[in-house]
């Protein structure tokens, strides 16, 4: 046993050791967020059951299955006596029952033992619609302007069909209302600024005003067409309705306009089951989100942090490499540049919602507020600047990331072999040109390395962006086709702040709960390929370099 | 003008000086007349002067490291610096481009006079004074960048973009270095690459692109193997006839081979300067005839 310990052996194991519990947590987690979160986008198969009530009555359910536990029989009260089972532990099950705007609420735990049978009938629909999430039940007609229609085709084929209508016309509602009447309201936006700015001016002349005037009433007039237009396009897409009969009885008619698809679990093969997974996993990262969050997809917000990482980046490369430069090449080296060295250290350990009150404070208020009295004094009292929004979002996670570049810079540089410096400076170059034409350049790979665990920083904080522009749904993106087509003073959504706001602050939490691990996900993948674009480029860096290290 | 070298001074013949057959590889003590030039021209007396040093202390902090040093280097001849570690020699040498200025709590008194400028001025541009003192270090310190690169940065840094005229002096000085048939055909590879030899000719063709005055050689065989070490001594000797050079070394038979003069210093003092037949073969000084002879350093 003493050989063994003198051996060296235990060192060995308990340092593998710790490796692999690292590992196992690792993988795990990302399994767990995997499972749990794409788990959710499979199309389940919708079960029909009876079940015994509290007062004896049998009644019928239409769900689909989404937990399930085990609890002891004492937890459950008014558990009729009269159930077969007398097992100490019972099933306890999740029903989804759908159906939100008409039962309610659309979970519902059962109790196995009250379960008197189920079925999976094969024509079970599942509709998702754009409200009040998805409602489950029998396709028993369709209609037309109020009235049934009466067709060779099966009722499925029809709905299919009208559904597909329904889809183009949605689209092209979309496209007017978003882009063409955003981008007029946009202009109309900017020519009311630009005569309050004449008017402030004091130059608002007659000639002046009549030019306004005239290009008011074109988009006036542009602006109107459209809403004929739209008018019509909505008069197209209210025509259709479609009869569903729910687990009570109920017959209900739902507009198709409502109707995002409809599919029948029950019936699909595998094969097919595969394909509308991965229609509704790309919807989820491909469209917007809808009811409050809980449906649809989260593209603005993996747009926002995206964007907001990349400002970012922008900001605090140039400013930590400048700043690192200094710190080693120029200044003395004394107990003061020592002291600035700690106290740079020192801001990375700041806990990140104080940058977040200072951003809030100083970028925001200060210079946002001084920013909106120079430039945009048209638009007071109304902010542009002087509000939380992507640019102080970005500074704000710049000047929380920049200690990690400086400090990493600074490594870089001193690495840099004394040779090399002389050898540019034996050559008649100054300081500044052998920096320029040969430090600085091998010490890229180190300062990538410090934009790599920035980035990977900042995309992950939540709580100072709550404070300085992030919100829970931003109504349009920080990019479009308007210029200067990046509106850095817009609000944005941020993929952590997602998930915080879809997992607490969501009034449908089980609903919610697999987008918060979807939505997790996706950060951790989004991080990952940041990360990986970020090496990419230091690793090239790096060849080009390579002999210097 | 490089160009023309070849045919004005070919290169030595290979038997003449490092290897005669009959040469003692490790001489202990050294037979001088082994060592020296059979063919080597009588030193001209009507010389000029390129470097003056003039009563030279220099001070790392309170130690001195150089004492009242004062010598004359001759121009567009061989001028080798000898002695001991730690006696100064390198210090010296980097007196003559200020290299000594990237190092803190150093103070030079006394003079330096380039071709009757004083260099020690605190007035003097540095970065001119580096233009017209090349200077060759101990390890081979190319850039990581490719060759035609490392060589063309000097006239980059004055400003040079005419691509043409690049090309010329980066050709002229890889063929002044006797390196050009051997890298010819990899100009944009990295000079990474190249063996330590071809580096350190590689850094010599980056010193004489931007055609210095002086090239101080600092040591710049001490990391190369005995064949490189040849190739670079006859580079010296080809490269005097266009350059004042000043080399450091602590290989006697090296001073011997390639000098025309020698400067022989102990705990920074300047012992004894003369030329290198007479230094070697009939010292003035007791200390110079023990450190040549190999009986202390």
């Amino acid at each position: 046993m003493r050989e063994w310990i003198r051996s060296g052996s235990p060192w060995v194991w308990l340092n593998a050791g710790a490796v692999s519990v690292c590992l196992v947590m690792v993988l795990g987690l990302l399994l767990l967020i995997a499972v749990r979160g794409l788990g959710h986008f499979w199309p389940s198969n919708i079960v029909q059951l009876h079940h015994l009530e509290e007062d004896g009555s049998a009644e019928r359910l239409i769900g689909e299955f989404v937990d399930h536990e085990k609890i002891p029989r004492e937890g459950v009260a008014g558990l009729s006596e009269s159930l077969p089972s007398k097992a100490h532990l019972i099933d306890r099950y999740l029903l989804k029952i759908g159906n939100r705007d008409l039962f309610g609420r659309d979970f519902r735990w059962i109790v196995g033992p009250s379960i008197l049978n189920s079925e999976y009938p094969k024509h079970l629909t599942a509709v998702e619609r754009h409200e009040w999430g998805n409602l489950y039940g029998y396709l028993i007609a369709l209609k037309e302007r109020g009235e049934v229609i009466h067709s060779d085709q099966p009722n499925w084929d029809v709905l299919q069909e009208r559904l597909a209508r329904k889809q183009g016309l949605f689209k092209e509602i979309r496209h007017l209302e978003k882009d063409v009447v955003g981008a007029i309201n946009y202009r109309m936006e900017r020519l009311r600024l630009k005569e309050r700015g004449l008017e402030l001016d004091g130059v608002l002349d007659r000639a002046a005003y009549r030019n306004i005037e005239v290009e008011r009433t074109d988009l006036q007039g542009e602006y109107d067409q459209l809403t004929k237009r739209l008018a019509d396009l909505y008069d197209a897409i209210g025509r259709d309705g479609a009869v569903f009969e729910i687990a009570d009885g109920r017959e209900v008619e739902i507009p198709i306009s409502k109707i995002v698809r409809v599919y029948q679990p029950n019936r699909m093969d595998p094969l097919e089951k595969l394909r509308f997974y991965g229609v509704k996993l790309w919807e989820f990262v491909s469209d917007e989100p809808r009811e409050a969050n809980t449906e649809g997809g989260i593209l603005p917000a993996i747009f926002g942090t995206a964007l907001m990482v990349m400002i970012m980046s922008v900001f605090v490369t140039p400013f930590g490499v400048v700043a690192a430069v200094y710190l080693r090449e120029y200044a003395k080296q004394g107990p003061l540049t020592r002291l600035i060295r700690i106290a740079v250290n020192n801001l990375a350990g700041v806990p990140s919602v104080v940058y977040g009150v200072f951003g809030l404070g100083f970028f925001v208020y200060v210079l946002g507020g001084s920013i909106d009295q120079l430039f945009f004094r048209e638009a007071l009292p109304g902010p542009t600047f002087g509000t939380p929004g992507l640019m102080w979002a970005s500074l704000t996670l710049a000047i929380l990331t920049v200690p990690v570049v400086i400090v990493a810079t600074e490594e870089g540089l001193s690495r840099i072999p004394r040779a090399i410096r002389e050898g540019s400076l034996a050559l008649g170059a100054t300081k500044a040109e052998t920096l320029w034409r040969t430090v600085l350049p091998m010490t890229a790979p180190a300062m990538m390395t410090g934009l790599i665990l920035a980035v990977a920083r900042a995309a992950g904080e939540v709580a100072p962006l709550m404070l300085v522009g992030v919100v829970k749904l931003a109504p349009s993106l920080a990019m479009d086709g308007n210029f200067p087509y990046l509106h850095l003073d817009r609000k944005f959504m941020h993929l952590g702040f997602h998930i915080y706001d879809v997992g607490f602050q969501s009034p449908n939490v089980e609903a919610a709960r697999p987008l918060v691990y979807a939505t997790a996900l996706l950060l951790v993948l989004l991080i990952i390929v940041l990360n990986l674009a970020a090496i990419h480029i230091r690793n090239r860096l790096r060849e080009k370099y390579n002999a210097a290290e | 003008m490089l160009q023309n070298n070849r045919e004005r001074t070919p290169l030595m013949p290979k038997e003449t000086a490092a290897q005669r057959p009959d040469k003692p590889v490790r001489a202990h003590a050294l037979d001088i007349s082994l060592l020296s030039r059979s063919d080597r021209e009588p030193v001209a007396r009507e010389q000029s002067e390129c470097i003056a040093v003039t009563d030279l202390n220099l001070y790392y902090g309170e130690k001195q490291a150089l004492k009242d040093v004062s010598l004359s280097i001759p121009e567009k001849h061989v001028t080798a610096f000898i002695g001991p570690s730690g006696c100064g020699k390198t210090t010296l040498l980097r007196c003559f481009n200020r290299m000594n200025d990237l190092i803190d709590n150093v103070r030079v008194e006394g003079e330096i006079l380039l071709h009757g400028q004083n260099i020690c001025d605190k007035r003097i541009n540095v970065a001119e004074l580096r233009r017209r003192v090349g200077m060759v270090f101990q390890k081979p310190n190319p850039f990581p960048k490719s060759v035609y690169e490392n060589v063309a940065y000097g006239l980059r840094i004055q400003g040079i973009k005419n691509r043409r005229r690049l090309d010329k002096v980066v050709e002229q000085a890889l063929k002044a270095a006797a390196l050009w048939d051997e890298v010819k055909d990899r100009l944009n590879d990295s000079a990474m690459g190249l063996s330590g030899g071809q580096q350190q000719r590689l850094v010599i063709a980056r010193a004489i692109a931007i055609e210095p005055e002086v090239l101080l050689l600092d040591e710049p065989a001490s990391a190369l193997d005995p064949a490189s070490t040849l190739k670079i001594e006859e580079l010296m000797y080809e490269l005097k006839t266009n350059y004042t050079i000043v080399i450091v070394t602590h290989n006697m038979q090296q001073a011997a081979r390639v000098s025309d003069f020698t400067a022989f210093l102990y705990l920074g003092e300047l012992i004894e300067f003369d030329d290198t037949n007479t230094l070697f073969t009939n010292p003035k000084m007791k200390q110079t005839e023990n450190y040549v002879t190999g009986r202390y350093g």
